[in-house]
């Protein structure tokens, strides 16, 4: 009698589908005779994937050959189902904020709040941008697209004449419900002021009032924060303003953001009368002055950094705020208020440049959030570099005092007795040193 | 910073109560008691206060408390009541009064801590009386005859000079200067004058609301996109981000080239910002 030898490797091995040499001891077939002649079935094995790639059996006796798993549809990412609307019942508007002229989080959050209220009613969605052409907008969500660059300016902040061009918009297509971002001091102002004129006409009767910090929408009720630890709960008003993550964003669909022409715009914003509220543009902040938390741009110094006299003229050159690591202000080189990461500031940069930190846990976890991060340190194998989006391993010092003689302004300049001196290097420094202490 | 022409331009506060965002004991609401900040650096013991709503609210003397450090040290503050109950609506007793008192600035918080603190009250009072409203001042910089040039708070900590003319609505950012403290002697001498010969309406548009107290919002999960199980595991225990690009081997100079274009390409440093600092 032969008796049955088994491999308990080869066995492990097959019953996990993730060993990476699961493929070569698989079995071809979906049904065997097990060691004691018992017919096992492998229900992993047989049926084929569905559209979707989920497995699907089918019991119904028709033979069905599953295909190896590499070559589904799935892996080469999901794809997404194009949705026209042709004749919509109404409209759904959208006024996206669009920082820096692209869609943020919080635009396809309201995309998707939007797709909420349209969907099984054949809204469509419409955004409405006062800038010229918004990448994106298919994907996030809208089925039209009105642009009315060309009768307000986008650049500069014109709260009343971009009121108009919503008030004529309303006139034209009058929607079910305006979404804005609940945002001081752009769609936050823009939508409560477009509530204020629309509660004016008394047509829309009680539903007319706003709902404000609008985080939910379910069951034909919208949710919104009021003061003093309370919510609202109430039926869907005409305009909502919603906060961040009011809504999953649109992750399946694709839309064709087809442009629409609204020809009233024109003429009903030229005879605006006097003028309220005009924009002298942007003030330079000095970046220092900036909190922590709010600064978009951080240059940070850790125990790498020797010379902190060159770091703060780097920050200066650069325009950008002056951020620490605990080491660094552990050793008095910084204030204990620069700081960053779980004891000291969480911040939000969009870019943040850490120079000489090797990224403790706790650092990593205050810059977090920020977008980019640019590491600049010696040592090729630190948390900082493996967070980072550009890792340069090289002296910090160094590398700083270069982008300063780059860009037109070294620090040798600044001094007068440094340049004429040159020889004496070393003293030149200690008396910087004093002069920054 | 006050020229004589704001002495002719009476300037009003909106106040209302507030609650302490952690023990939730009545008080100042921090916006509406920065903007009274606001207001006596502008007007000084000239600034009157505003208030709808109930008379016995104890908030109302923590602002009449703030009338102190001011040239004139024997003054008082002044505050007008304008009686309602919680479920009435303040805009037109607002409204009427402010286009009585011939007041050409309101100051106020952007948004109320108590009751539906939609921050909308600004909005419908500058639409009825046909004013103009900027909302977010962070100082007030000038007051001329027929303008006002202020800072408006942006995102990110960057401020915008606007243009604004009287007469206005402004409402006050959390970013303005910290209000002064509330002094009990102050608080004792302001007086609450009663506004008496307005009614007060119902508002309507709250009759069908449901009040429930404030639910935690519920955290955004990592959603991962795939029927397939396998590729739901693979995401799951892959390494929350990849790493990004990693340069060695480099010159101090090679890199500050990289550091530089990488900059620019993000359009974190643009050539205007390092033109402009070279002219002077």
């Amino acid at each position: 009698m032969n008796v049955r030898r088994i491999d308990p490797y080869a066995e492990r091995i097959r019953r996990n589908r993730l060993h990476p040499r699961h493929q070569e001891f698989a079995r071809p077939a979906w049904r065997w005779a097990g060691p004691n002649g018992v017919t096992r079935i492998d229900p992993h094995a047989i049926g084929a994937l569905g559209p979707n790639g989920i497995r699907r059996i089918d019991r119904s006796g028709a033979v069905v050959e599953t295909q190896p798993l590499a070559s589904s549809p799935i892996e080469s990412g999901p794809s997404r189902r194009m949705v026209v609307i042709d004749d919509p019942a109404g409209f759904v508007m959208v006024v996206p904020e669009c920082p820096e002229g692209r869609l943020s989080d919080h635009d396809r959050d309201l995309f998707g709040l939007a797709r909420q209220l349209a969907d099984g009613q054949t809204l469509a969605v419409t955004a409405v941008t006062f800038q010229g052409a918004v990448a994106g907008l298919e994907e996030a969500g809208a089925d039209r697209w009105i642009d009315l660059s060309a009768t307000v300016d986008g650049d500069t902040h014109d709260p009343e004449s971009r009121l108009a061009a919503l008030v004529s918009v309303e006139a034209a297509m009058s929607p079910r419900h305006w979404l804005f971002a609940d945002s001081f001091p752009g769609g936050g102002d823009l939508g409560r002021r477009l509530a204020a004129r629309l509660s004016r006409s008394s047509s829309h009767g009680a539903n007319a009032r706003a709902a404000t910090r609008v985080w939910q929408v379910a069951e034909g009720l919208a949710l919104s924060r009021a003061g003093d630890r309370q919510d609202i709960q109430r039926e869907l008003p005409r305009i909502l303003l919603a906060l961040p993550e009011c809504a999953k964003p649109v992750s399946e669909t694709r839309h064709e953001a087809r442009p629409v022409s609204i020809d009233a715009a024109g003429s009903k914003t030229s005879d605006m009368t006097a003028v309220g509220v005009v924009d002298l543009g942007r003030v330079a902040v000095d970046p220092q002055q900036i909190p922590l938390s709010q600064a978009p741009f951080i240059l940070s110094g850790g125990r790498g950094v020797g010379d902190w006299a060159g770091f703060h003229h780097a920050a200066e050159v650069l325009g950008a705020s002056e951020g620490a690591s605990r080491v660094a202000v552990d050793d008095g080189n910084m204030p204990r208020a620069r700081q960053v990461g779980a004891t000291g500031t969480f911040v939000f940069a969009s870019c943040y440049i850490a120079v000489g930190i090797s990224g403790a846990v706790q650092h990593l976890q205050g810059i977090a959030k920020c977008q980019r991060v640019v590491a600049i340190n010696r040592d090729p194998g630190c948390d900082m570099v493996k967070r980072a989006d550009l890792a340069l391993i090289a002296d910090g010092d160094a590398v700083l005092a270069a982008v300063c003689e780059r860009l037109g302004k070294p620090r040798a300049a600044e001094p007068s007795e440094a340049v004429s001196e040159a020889g004496s290097g070393a003293l030149s420094k200690e008396e910087r040193y004093h002069d920054a202490a | 910073m006050t020229p004589p022409d704001a002495a002719a331009c009476p300037v009003v506060a909106l106040v209302s109560s507030g609650r302490h965002p952690v023990s939730g004991r009545p008080g100042r609401a921090r916006e509406d008691a920065r903007a009274v900040e606001m207001g006596l650096t502008l007007a000084g013991a000239r600034l009157q206060l505003v208030h709808a709503g109930n008379a016995e609210e104890p908030a109302l003397r923590d602002y009449l408390g703030m009338y102190h450090g001011l040239d004139d040290s024997a003054v008082q503050g002044e505050l007008a009541l304008l009686p309602m109950t919680p479920a009435d609506d303040a805009v037109p007793l607002l409204a009427t009064w402010l286009a009585e008192s011939g007041c050409q600035l309101v100051l106020a918080g952007q948004r109320a801590e108590c009751g539906e603190g939609s921050g909308l009250l600004p909005y419908l009072l500058a639409e009825r009386l046909g004013w103009t409203i900027v909302s977010g001042a962070a100082t007030i910089e000038r007051v001329d005859v027929d303008r006002v040039t202020l800072l408006q708070v942006l995102p990110q900590g960057q401020r915008r000079r606007l243009e604004v003319s009287l007469p206005c609505l402004i409402t006050v950012d959390t970013l303005a200067p910290p209000p002064r403290q509330s002094a009990f002697g102050p608080a004792r001498r302001g007086r609450i004058q009663v506004v008496d010969g307005l009614t007060a309406e119902e508002d309507s548009a709250s009759g069908e609301w449901r009040w429930q107290p404030a639910r935690a919002r519920p955290k955004r999960l990592k959603i991962v996109k795939s029927g397939n199980a396998r590729d739901r595991f693979r995401a799951a225990a892959a390494r929350s981000s990849a790493g990004g690009q990693v340069l060695t081997d480099l010159t101090p100079e090679q890199a500050a080239d990289r550091l530089i274009a990488y900059l620019r390409e993000e359009k974190i440093l643009s050539e205007e910002k390092i033109l402009g600092d070279e002219m002077p």
